[in-house]
Formats: C-alpha cells, structure tokens, sequence
C-alpha cells in the first residue's frame, strides 16, 4: 500500500513535470517558429494547418530541381525540417509537373490546393504568397525605365502588366508602372529575384501578410452578384432588427430633403 | 571477430541507410528517399514513422492515406516481429550513443553514483510531448528532435543540427551513462511500449551462465538481464533494444537470438 503523503508527492512530482516540461518545450517550439513570415513550396496548406501536416522528410527539397526549397534549420526561427523558399535568392520557376507538391507523403502539399474546382491541378494556380511593390524604391516609379520584374514574371501581362502614366516631373515621358494583379500572382518570386534594386522593390510576402480585408458589411452596389448578399444578409438578421429600414434609409428621400 | 559480429552487421545497416537516404538527395537514387520521418521505397511504397504520425494525429490533423498506412506498416514490423530493433538496427542517433557508452568504458567514466534518473522518464517525455502536440498544434518531438537533426544533417548537409547531437553526446558520456538511448528518447520509450511482445527477443539459458556480467557491461539497457544467471527464459521487457551485444560478448553461449510466441508478462 502507498502512503498519502507519497502519494501527494507523486502527484506533485508529475505536476511539475508536466508544467515546467510543458512549458520549456513550447517555449522551444516558439522560439523554433519566430520568423516572422515564411514562404512555403506550391499547394501548400495554410501555415497552421502546414505545420502540424508536415512530417519533415525531406521529399519535396530532394525533388526540386532547381534548389529553390530548402530545409529549415534550427536557428533559422522556422519549424525545423520543414520546407521554405527565399525568393531574392532562389525564386520557385513553377515546374509544371510540380514535382515537389506531388512528392509530399503527408498532405501538408497537396495538389487540390493547385486545382480550381474539378480541373487538373495547375501550377500557375499556386498562391504561394503574393508580390507587393514599394514605390518609393522602384525604378520604374521614379520614372526610370525598368519592366525587369514585368519581364520576368512568368505570367507576364497577367500578374504583373504595365500601367502608363504621364511623367509629370518632365512633363514630356511615360512612367511604365509595374501592377500586381493579386488573383493571378502566384508568388514564385521570380519577379523578386530580377529586380536590379540593391533590395528588392518588389518582393513576395504570404498571403495573409499581403492581404487586406474589406468586411462583410460591405456591398458592392455595382455588383449584381454581390448585391444578393444582401437578401442573404436581411434572412441571417435576428427578427427584432428592423433591418429593411437600415438598408433604405440612404436611399430614403427625406434624408435629401431635409 | 565474433565477438563484433552483430555490431559489424549493426553499424552496416545503420550507414547503409543513411548512405541510401543522403544518395536520394545527393544524386537522386531512387533506393529510398525522404528520411527517418517518411520514406518511399523504389518510388512505390512509403514508410513512415508511427510515432511521428501520432503526434501529427494529436496536434489535429488527419494525415494522408499514404503516410497512415506507412506507419502503419512500420508499426505491425516492430510490434509483431523486430521488438525495439529500430533503435539499436537503424535509428543513426545509435552510433552516437554507443561511441559515447564505449567511451565511458574505455575511460572509466562513472557518474552513476552522483546522477540517478528513472529509465521511466522516457515514457513521461512520450506522454508529455503528446499533450505538447494537442496544446501547440504540431508535432512536438519532430520540431526539437536530436535523431530528426542528425539525420538530417547528414541527408541534407544542414549543419545546425550537430550542435544539439553534441549535446547528447555530453551528456552521454560526462553526465548519465546510456542517458539518451536508456532515459530520456519517447521514441525509444514509444518502440519499448510497441515491442513488448515481439516475436524476435533474446533467449537466456542460466544453465550455461557462469556470472562472469561481461553483458551487463556491455548492455545499454541494464535492467532488462534482472533474469541472467537466475532462470532462463527470454529477455521479455520492451526496452531491450535486440542490439545482440550480449550475445557476441558471451562465452558460454548463454544468449542467444530466438523466437517468442507466447503472450506471458
């Protein structure tokens, strides 16, 4: 028979085990995911999700043919084992054959993530991050003819076309303006790594880093599709809010009366 | 030369697959590719480690079809018929430990007085990096394992992971004897659990001990001999790693490799 008080002790012992154990190992797996943001290889599923799927065996390093990915290691701030890319050094040519999301065992790349709805998984559906451009350090910006990162991309004239604009400092040459097209960048970072800047203008963040969001409650008027969220919104509304009367009052004639 | 024979055999395998693995990658052999996590075989069948797949499983997510069934497949080979082989057959960290036990040996390096820890340990660190996984939302051993950062290390030329590898090493060797291996790995406490009722185990005869304790020397996991020089019957606990030093090192032929199918405890 145990005694109560070895028992206590015991109990006290796993406590202390569990808590300070517990706590030193999260605060490892924290330290061991402190990058602030990280690139993942095409068909990748969202970082949370993608960390827990990965089971950082390697296969998509060993078969990316142009050692674009590259395992983390400790020290680098990101999980250790798992597969990122740096774009400014070597971006993600797209393989059409996506060698890498094919050769994932776990799911944490998955070709569904690289096929819109019931079509054959493409490359260029990846959404690896998205391209932002910095004004201030872009040459075309200034005014300087540039188009490096336009030539490059690998969707040119539809991830990145060319905007035209009066250079109004001369008064007499066109600005050739780099713009992003969000819905077709596929984040391989090509476009980073051509940029002549001593750091890059345009560079590839994540796509939650690179993403705004408008908010539900916003319609598009113009939008005959987005103007049916509002029935869908007045039958979600609880009975007691008079919601008819909140959608008509900025049409309502008084206002403009008064 | 016999008294090496299953160590020769041992050290082997052990390269060999590193040698696969690192050749998968070097120069893109298609022998065996990935690593100790998960493999795949001739680019047909995949392996995967059971323990790593259920931290994945713990930490929430359903694992693909083919990761499932490769670890599943590792899993009923160690359960059903190696026992705790991994450990002392493939896993490389096994270089690591035994150069670090040997040299304790060779120097009479003794800490067993000063540093006691419960070989059960183990099982608490695989209990605990379970809850880690639940709480922290992916594997927890994978991300600070020693075995993942030597494997890798070697397989993918990373050079990080050597640091913590010499931490092991240390403390192997300076700080608690077989401390690693015999103490603290969950995945060798989780293969201890898996294997307890293997087929292959190593069978004792008491009639031809004659106590000289030349395996105890050389045995990592100590505790599992209590029977040796007692009764005869096979080593039945889980931690023994079926590494077979005590049967190259005996010399009366009291150890011997054997086949057990009963259930008994």
């Amino acid at each position: 028979m145990v005694s109560r008080r070895k028992v206590i002790q015991r109990v006290l012992e796993g406590a202390v085990f569990v808590g300070g154990g517990g706590l030193i190992w999260g605060k490892s797996i924290k330290a061991n995911t402190k990058a602030d943001y990280v690139l993942r290889p095409p068909g990748a599923l969202k970082e949370k999700d993608f960390l827990k799927a990965c089971i950082k065996c390697g296969q998509c390093v060993e078969v990316c043919p142009y050692d674009t990915l590259k395992l983390a290691e400790p020290g680098d701030g990101i999980a250790n084992g798992t597969p990122f890319f740096e774009p400014r050094t070597i971006p993600c040519y797209l393989c059409t054959d996506m060698p890498c999301t094919d050769s994932c065992p776990s799911g944490a790349l998955d070709l569904k993530n690289l096929s819109k709805e019931e079509e054959k998984p493409d490359i260029m559906n990846s959404k690896m991050g998205l391209a932002v451009i910095h004004k201030e350090s872009c040459l075309a910006y200034w005014g300087i003819r540039c188009e490096a990162c336009y030539r490059a991309c690998p969707l040119i004239d539809k991830a990145i076309t060319l905007d035209y604009e009066v250079n109004k400092r001369t008064g007499m040459h066109a600005k050739l303006l780099p713009v992003v097209h969000s819905d077709v960048c596929t984040g391989c970072g090509v476009c980073e790594q051509a940029c002549v800047a001593e750091k890059a203008a345009i560079f590839v963040l994540p796509l939650d880093k690179a993403t705004g969001k408008v908010g539900d409650h916003y319609i598009k008027g113009w939008e005959k599709e987005d103007e049916k969220r509002i029935n869908e919104e007045v039958e979600k509304a609880d009975d007691d809010k008079d919601v008819k009367s909140a959608i008509d009052y900025l049409n309502d004639d008084d206002l403009i009366e008064d | 030369m016999k008294k090496y024979k299953f160590l020769i055999l041992r050290r082997i395998i052990q390269l060999s697959f590193l040698l696969l693995f690192a050749g998968g990658n070097y120069f893109g052999w298609e022998i065996l590719r990935g690593n100790y996590s998960s493999a795949i075989i001739a680019d047909s069948l995949h392996l995967s480690d059971p323990y790593a797949v259920l931290q994945i499983l713990v930490s929430g997510f359903i694992a693909s079809s083919s990761v499932l069934l490769g670890a599943l497949l590792i899993f009923l080979i160690y359960a059903l018929i190696g026992g705790r082989m991994f450990c002392s057959w493939i896993c490389p960290m096994n270089i690591i430990t035994d150069i670090a036990f040997r040299l304790r040996r060779i120097f009479k390096i003794e800490t067993e007085a000063k540093v006691s820890v419960s070989r059960n340990l183990r099982y608490y660190v695989l209990a605990l990096s379970l809850i880690v996984s639940a709480v922290f939302g992916m594997a927890a051993f994978e991300i600070i394992s020693p075995i993942s950062m030597l494997h890798r290390a070697i397989v993918f030329g990373s050079g990080a992971g050597w640091a913590i590898v010499a931490v092991v090493f240390f403390v192997d060797l300076f700080v608690l004897k077989a401390g690693w291996c015999g103490h603290i790995c969950p995945l060798g406490g989780f293969y201890a659990l898996v294997g307890k009722q293997a087929v292959i185990k190593v069978k004792h005869d008491k009639e031809k001990c004659t106590h000289c304790m030349d395996c105890f020397d050389v045995c990592v996991e100590e505790p599992v001999l209590d029977i040796v020089g007692k009764k005869s019957d096979f080593i039945r606990s889980g931690a023994c790693t079926n590494c077979g030093r005590c049967i190259e090192v005996c010399h009366d032929n009291a150890m011997k490799y054997s086949l057990k199918f009963d259930l008994k405890k």
